[in-house]
């Protein structure tokens, strides 16, 4: 990756860094005793997140009936859950294979984490089509396995069945993507590794990996194939997910717009979570120097972007409504606006389309409070976002005399909060022990992109030579 | 060396031949490893071969595999040994019998399987009930299998035998006969002529007794009435059919007046309209609660309960003369039902739901005036139903409290529930030195006695009845008394030293019927002939009669308690629960009430005004458009609480704030408030008996002067399946029932349904339509026939063995009635109008349900039948989300035990809220249908085991299916025969021409959901449409 770029671009590797440098600063967090505030976080990750199976075990046990369900509204937070965890997982996806194959500088800071997120927010996604199967000891009929049950066979024709394929596919793809960038960074955390049990495993994590150049042929070609399998996936998994909605005749489900809004909503709240994931590890991991404001600033960018793209989807709902002529149509949206679930609707309104506005301003782009904030605001608005489409549509469609309103029990509120518990409970635990951030990627952009590489860059232009080569081929050759 | 050995190799030449020569002959020349493979189990000498391991796999394979898939264990079902006659497993036996429970009557056929009834249908053959039923009817048989029901004799409140408790009950009687004392029977309404004689041959045994009778919902007024009018204590026969204007002074005929089913069936051949016959009955309703039959009217005026007499009166002076009160606004209404009547002279009739014997005396005059006696009033047909004499049963109650009394035997009635001074029964009973109870169940009233000589349920027992003079009917057992339990009329006997069975005593009693008719001779025949078709009918004698009342008395007497004082209160009977017979039934207590469409209570239904006044911020329905319309989260919200201080009796009650309420005036089911009805009906509502105390000679059903407040802080839990009114969104009104006058339908058949034709053109696929080659199942219901009832609610449940929730669950709006009663209001809030639409999965032919199911457990049969597969279910409840008629039910919790993780194995099931799951109560089960487990979803079927089982006979008999042979449960039940079933693909059927009719249309067809059930258009008798 080691093409021209312009020396006034602000560098994305800060300080000065060479090669070893950079494999100290990112494997740090692997080795040595965790802190305290590790441990602590963990344990409160931990126990939600045992408080989850606590309440997965006692919905199966009991059954459906005790989350807040009813006749009129059969689905509420579980496949919100659901569809706000796929949506968060996007950004990975988008990430690591759109920005590849775009040759975006900037992904290589937060490609692994991001991908990570992918991950844990695809089994936290995954969940909730799970468990909120009436009977989920019966599940296995979804897979289109040849059976002994005479003939019988999945319904292609289901949303619900093309939502197996697509998010099966998806964490297929997401877990290869994700587990062969790792390989290289396990290589170099062995070659460090000390002790002995540390090299086992983390040769065997490493698939003996040796940094010959027919690996690094391969490695390239992979990522290569893979960014090219996993750019569809972006587009795709969103876009069924929407199917289970846009294809059913509920007024405020059934519409066209669905698949492209529901993919920039998705990503909107992806680049959200990655920003409030990374704000917090470049912190806590002292990675500001990997992830730095530039980074923050270009994944604003995306957020105001998306975020706007999902707000000219609310008011061509709002339009579409009126203008369709459909009275189901128009009360739908109006019972969203002004309904008994108001507050919801407005939420979402504040939450995704007012508050990235602010990121117009450079200043607020570049402020990490207000993006922390701002990044946290825009999931929630997300995840009233899913409440709203699937609450708010069903709880009064078409026969006035089965309107009804869901109320949560605590087994709902409990579930959500447990799958969060799973997540960050999984994510402080790849943080310690897989390098946060993509060491190999990160070495790619340092002759281009780092700090130093831009200082020697001016240094040569400023006495008039040619600053397209601006590092040595053997500088910063030395972590060997 | 014998001889010399060649060899080519080593292994040859070492060839040991004598050991090869013993090894062919086993298998494996090697040792086989078995024995040491099983050595830990004990195996040594036991020389396992190949062979044996194979079977010992094999067996244990199989062992395994039959113990693991089968899931349950079929238990407590043991095959015939010698197989009764009539009785061929799995298939259905019907038999004639006939209902009664102290208050309404059908004649009934009993379906049993197994030698179980499990389902009640209207027997065609009655000339009084002709097939029709009522919900209480068909709930009926749940009430047989009632765990709650008194299972055998008891002498103090404990268990004992007949012979102790007939042998201390016959000494007792014997010596208070010695001593001269008083006995009395205090009964229901008896409409048995063998037990009236049984009751006879007691007094004759016992010369100090009388029978005292009285309904807990009195008639006496109209009875008083009547003898005075026409010198006959008697209720005429009414007959709806042959009205042209029928007015109905607070009487809920369609739901609980008198015999409700007939009046049903009758009335709803006036609302058939068609294109042949565009006419229909005009129905004025002037009542003071918001009641079914008021809900159907085509005029409804509203008045305050005590303003119900003096609507009377004012009709009277204006069709018969005299003197009269003015009712302000509602005068000018009044005239024009005045001049209505009086237009149709002779072909109208005038009924009064009020005990008030001078507002009936007066109803017999209007209608004597109309010319409607003879016509559409029947004295010679008269109804036995109601005999009660309230100041005969104040009289007893009196001179048992001075203890005057020494014996008391109650014959199914419990006035220590239902009397008006409950309390001062209960010491009347402690004062009485022998009571004897012959209640069927356990209720207030039995445990207070000191002998409870259990009754037989009716579907057990051999009894005959004669509901109307002419009529009689018979009941005979369809199973063998479940319980310890004896027939009431056969322990009558019993006391009374007669040792007959009842049956015999019943046959002789009927050789006097058989007597009397010459058609059949012999009298087995004749016995068989009426046992075989449940009813036998002779035409009573013509009777005249003559108006002879004191009209002026009447009249003096209703102008002199013109008290109008403050908030009126007024009791009413639902229509499940009714007096309260039936708050021990799961079913009635989940059946939505027809109009509030609350469940499991009793309430104060006020007007919106009241509720304003009183501050009731959280009652339900509220809304500046009184309807709840955009308003209220509905499920799950509490209702406030009012303090109802009247007749120094003070009640808190919930509210429901219900349109059409006066406004000053607070409606309360009567019925509720249990002490002693199973887990079922205990402590569910309030006991509102108190405010029937006697006006004048009879119990009256509105108090006057109330104190009502709001009790401050106080929330209550209130369940209803319907939280929104109206087919008004908010926004526009939604076409989902649709609705025409009566001179509109004269000059356009589409009237009401002119948007049809435009839909129907909008319609278009580019798939092309699924052809059916048989048979298409297909379904019309008429709007304008069905009036809400809920017998087919009822029906569908006890059919497809639909689970009962309770309460909270409803609070949670997860009901699971295949069938259920939409109802919507139109017009105002003040006097709304209803349109009551039965609605049941639609079986779309383009069922949005099918294609989202992933594992197609959900799917569209070859007749055009939306089913459910439930083994393959996995429960996304996808199907329910996208129903756009929203009539899928999931089973959110194991509601039947019916879990494959058996839950009450190991620890009690607290989702069988109605207690439904044990062994005696499942009895009542259909075998014929799936028990659904939890986790599945379910719905209306067609009754696919009903067409199936048509199917199966015709095929047997080697022809086509015949319209009409297969009915579904609800249709079946359908008094009004509202709804209508059939093969649309036979041109010929009836459900293929109203296919057809322009009236029909079909909810929400623009979505091109194809629909299989039809509506046909609601049409009202109105000159204009109510101002909206």
């Amino acid at each position: 990756m080691a093409a021209y770029e312009s020396s006034i671009r602000e560098p994305l590797i800060r300080g000065e860094k060479n090669y070893k440098q950079i494999t100290t600063d990112i494997v740090r967090s692997t080795e040595g005793v965790p802190p305290l505030s590790w441990w602590l976080a963990t344990g409160v990750a931990g126990t939600f997140a045992i408080i989850y199976i606590l309440c997965v075990g006692y919905t199966l046990w009991e059954g459906i009936g005790v989350w807040g369900l009813n006749k009129t509204v059969g689905w509420a937070w579980d496949i919100t859950n659901f569809v706000w965890w796929v949506g968060i997982g996007h950004a990975g996806t988008l990430i690591s294979a759109v920005l590849l194959l775009f040759r975006q500088k900037w992904r290589t800071g937060i490609n692994r984490a991001a991908e990570a997120m992918t991950i844990f927010a695809v089994i936290c996604a995954g969940q909730f089509p799970l468990i909120h199967m009436g009977r989920l000891w019966l599940g296995f009929f979804i897979f289109p396995a040849p059976n002994s049950r005479g003939p019988v066979w999945v319904n292609f024709n289901s949303p619900l069945l093309w939502d197996v394929f697509a998010i099966s596919t998806y964490l297929t793809v997401s877990l290869l993507f994700w587990y062969s960038g790792l390989l290289p960074d396990f290589g170099t955390i062995r070659d460090r590794a000390k002790s002995k049990w540390r090299k086992a495993v983390y040769n065997t994590l490493s698939w003996g990996w040796t940094g010959s150049a027919k690996h690094w042929q391969r490695f390239e070609s992979l990522s290569l194939v893979l960014a090219g399998l996993s750019t569809p996936l972006v587009l795709s998994v969103h876009t069924i997910v929407s199917f289970d909605f846009a294809t059913s005749v509920i007024p405020g489900w059934h519409t066209t717009i669905f698949p492209p809004y529901f993919v920039a909503g998705a990503i909107f709240s992806g680049f959200a979570m990655v920003l409030t994931l990374m704000l917090i590890a470049r912190k806590t991991l002292k990675l500001e120097e990997y992830i730095t404001i530039a980074h923050v600033e270009s994944m604003n960018k995306i957020i105001l972007l998306t975020g706007s793209i999902v707000g000219i989807a609310y008011i061509t709902e709002l339009f579409m409504a009126w203008y369709s002529g459909v009275m189901y149509e128009q009360y739908a949206f109006y019972n969203r606006a002004l309904g008994p679930y108001w507050w919801a609707y407005w939420s979402m309104m504040t939450c995704n389309v007012i508050s990235p506005q602010f990121f117009w301003f450079k200043k607020l782009r570049r402020n990490l409070y207000v993006t922390f904030i701002l990044s946290i605001t825009v999931n929630i608005g997300m995840w009233f976002e899913r409440f709203v489409i699937i609450v708010t549509s069903l709880h009064r469609d078409y026969l006035t005399s089965s309107w009804t309103y869901f109320n949560p029990t605590w087994v709902d509120v409990m579930l959500f909060v447990g799958t969060l518990g799973v997540f960050f409970t999984l994510f402080l635990l790849f943080s310690r022990s897989f390098p946060v951030i993509a060491i190999a990627e990160v070495k790619s952009i340092f002759k281009t992109s780092s700090e130093v590489a831009k200082k020697k860059q001016a240094e040569r232009l400023q006495r008039g030579e040619d600053d397209s080569r601006v590092l040595d081929d053997d500088h910063g050759h030395e972590h060997h | 060396m014998a001889e010399r050995k060649y060899w080519k190799s080593i292994e040859e030449r070492n060839f040991d031949e004598q050991a090869f020569t013993a090894g062919h002959s086993r298998e494996f020349q090697e040792e086989l490893p078995t024995a040491n493979d099983f050595a830990d189990l004990n195996l040594d000498g036991t020389n396992a071969t190949r062979r044996d391991f194979l079977k010992v796999l094999g067996f244990s394979v199989t062992a395994a595999a039959v113990a693991a898939s089968c899931e349950m264990p079929v238990r407590k079902s043991i095959p015939y040994l010698i197989k009764p006659d009539e009785i061929t497993p799995g298939v259905a036996n019907f038999y004639a019998s006939s209902f009664y429970d102290g208050s309404e009557y059908g004649s009934v056929l009993v379906k049993t399987r197994e030698a179980r009834p499990i389902k009640i249908e209207g027997n065609p053959k009655s000339k009084v009930t002709n097939g029709g039923t009522s919900a209480v009817a068909q709930a009926s048989v749940l009430n047989l299998y009632d765990k709650y029901r008194s299972r055998f004799p008891k002498v103090g409140g404990e268990k004992s035998t007949w012979e102790k408790l007939d042998g201390e009950v016959i000494s007792k009687l014997q010596k208070i006969k010695a001593e001269g004392g008083a006995i009395r029977i205090l009964s229901s309404s008896i409409i048995s002529p063998s037990s009236k004689a049984a009751i006879q041959q007691f007094i004759a045994a016992y010369p100090g007794t009388q029978h005292v009778t009285y309904d807990a919902v009195s008639y006496d007024g109209m009875l008083n009435a009547n003898e005075k009018s026409f010198g006959r204590r008697v209720i005429p026969s009414y007959y709806f059919d042959k009205a042209a204007v029928i007015v109905s002074l607070g009487a809920d005929f369609l739901g609980t007046w008198l015999c409700p089913v007939e009046h049903c069936e009758r009335y709803a051949r006036t609302r058939k309209v068609t294109q042949e016959r565009p006419e229909m009955s005009r129905h004025i309703q002037i009542e003071s609660y918001m009641s079914m039959t008021g809900g159907n009217a085509d005029t409804r005026i509203v008045v305050k309960p005590s303003q119900e007499a003096a609507a009377v009166l004012y009709l009277h002076s204006k069709i018969v003369g005299g003197e009269s009160v003015s009712l302000g606004g509602i005068d000018k209404e009044l005239d024009a039902v005045a001049a209505e009547l009086l237009a149709a002279k002779g072909k109208s009739l005038v009924v009064s739901g009020s005990n008030d014997e001078n507002v009936q005396l007066l109803v017999n005059a209007i209608n004597n005036a109309l010319g409607n006696i003879g016509t559409t009033i029947d004295y010679a047909a008269y109804y036995n139903l109601k005999q009660g004499n309230d100041v005969q049963l104040k009289a007893l109650v009196d001179d048992m409290s001075a203890g005057k009394i020494a014996g008391l035997l109650i014959y199914e009635a419990n006035p220590a529930y239902n009397y008006f001074e409950a309390e001062k029964v209960k010491d009347a009973i402690a004062k009485t030195d022998l009571t004897v109870c012959l209640n069927e169940r356990v209720d207030e009233t039995s445990i207070l006695c000191d002998y409870h000589a259990p009754n037989h349920h009716y579907l057990e027992a051999w009894n005959d009845l004669e509901p109307k003079n002419g009529s009689y009917s018979i009941t005979q057992p369809t199973i063998e008394p479940l319980h310890d339990t004896r027939h009431a009329s056969e322990s009558l006997l019993r006391f009374a030293g007669i040792s007959t069975e009842y049956y015999d005593f019943i046959r002789n009693n009927w050789q006097s019927v058989f007597a009397s008719q010459s058609a059949i001779t012999g009298f087995g025949s004749f016995w068989d002939y009426a046992v075989q078709n449940g009813v036998y009918d002779k035409s009573p004698e013509a009777i005249n009669v003559t108006f002879a009342g004191d009209v002026n008395a009447a009249v003096a007497a209703i102008k002199g308690s013109q008290s109008q004082g403050g908030v009126e209160v007024k009791v009413y009977e639902k229509v499940g629960i009714r007096d309260g017979r039936y708050a021990g039934n799961p079913w009635l207590q989940e059946l939505p009430d027809p109009v509030s469409k609350a469940t499991w209570d009793n309430y104060a239904a006020i007007s919106y005004q009241l509720a304003e006044k009183l501050g009731c911020s959280n009652a339900l329905f509220r809304s500046e458009k009184g309807f709840g319309v955009l308003e209220g989260r509905g499920n799950g919200t509490d209702t406030d609480v009012i303090k109802v201080v009247v007749n120094n009796v003070e009640f808190n009650l919930p509210v429901i704030i219900q349109p059409g309420t006066p406004q000053d005036t607070i409606a309360i089911a009567l019925g509720y408030g249990h002490t002693q009805a199973g887990k079922t009906g205990t402590n569910i509502g309030r006991n509102v008996y108190s405010l029937t105390g006697l006006a004048g000679n009879t119990r009256t059903t509105f108090a006057t002067g109330a104190k009502v407040s709001r009790v401050d802080g106080k929330v209550y839990p209130i369940a209803q399946t319907q939280h929104h009114h109206t087919i008004d969104d908010g926004l526009q009104k939604r076409p989902l029932v649709k609705e025409t006058t009566l001179a509109e339908y004269k000059k356009n058949p589409h009237a009401g349904n002119e948007d049809r034709e435009e839909v129907l053109h909008h319609l278009k696929t580019l798939y092309g339509y699924h052809t059916y080659a048989g048979h298409k199942w297909a379904m019309s219901i008429d709007l304008n026939s069905c009036f809400g009832c809920g017998a087919c609610v009822i029906a569908c449940t006890a059919e497809n063995n639909v689970p009962v929730v309770g309460k909270d669950e409803v609070r949670r709006s997860r009901e699971m009635h295949w069938l259920r009663i939409d109802r919507y209001y139109s017009g105002t809030p003040d006097n709304p109008s209803i349109v009551f639409q039965p609605m049941l999965c639609q079986h779309c032919e383009n069922a949005p349900c099918e294609n989202v199911c992933p594992v197609s457990a959900t799917n569209h049969s070859s007749d055009g039948i939306n089913q459910m597969a439930y083994n393959r279910c996995i429960g996304t409840r996808y199907c329910a989300n996208n129903c756009p008629y929203k009539v899928r039910r999931f089973n959110w919790f194991d509601y039947q035990n019916a879990d494959s993780f058996k839950k009450g194995t190991f620890f009690d099931n607290e989702h069988d809220a109605a207690e439904m799951n044990d062994d005696l109560t499942r009895m009542v089960l259909n075998p014929d249908v799936t028990v659904r487990s939890r986790g599945v979803m379910e719905k209306c079927t067609f009754c696919v085991q009903r067409i199936q089982e048509g199917k199966l006979k015709a095929k047997k008999e080697s022809r086509k299916l015949r319209d009409g042979e297969v009915v579904t449960a609800c249709a079946a039940a359908c008094t009004a025969g509202a709804i209508v079933f059939g093969n649309v693909n036979d041109a010929n059927s009836e459900v293929a021409k109203l296919e057809s009719n322009p009236r029909t249309f079909k909810v929400i067809e623009e979505i091109h959901t194809l629909p299989a059930i039809g509506y046909l258009t609601k049409v009202r008798n109105r000159k204009e449409e109510a101002k909206a």
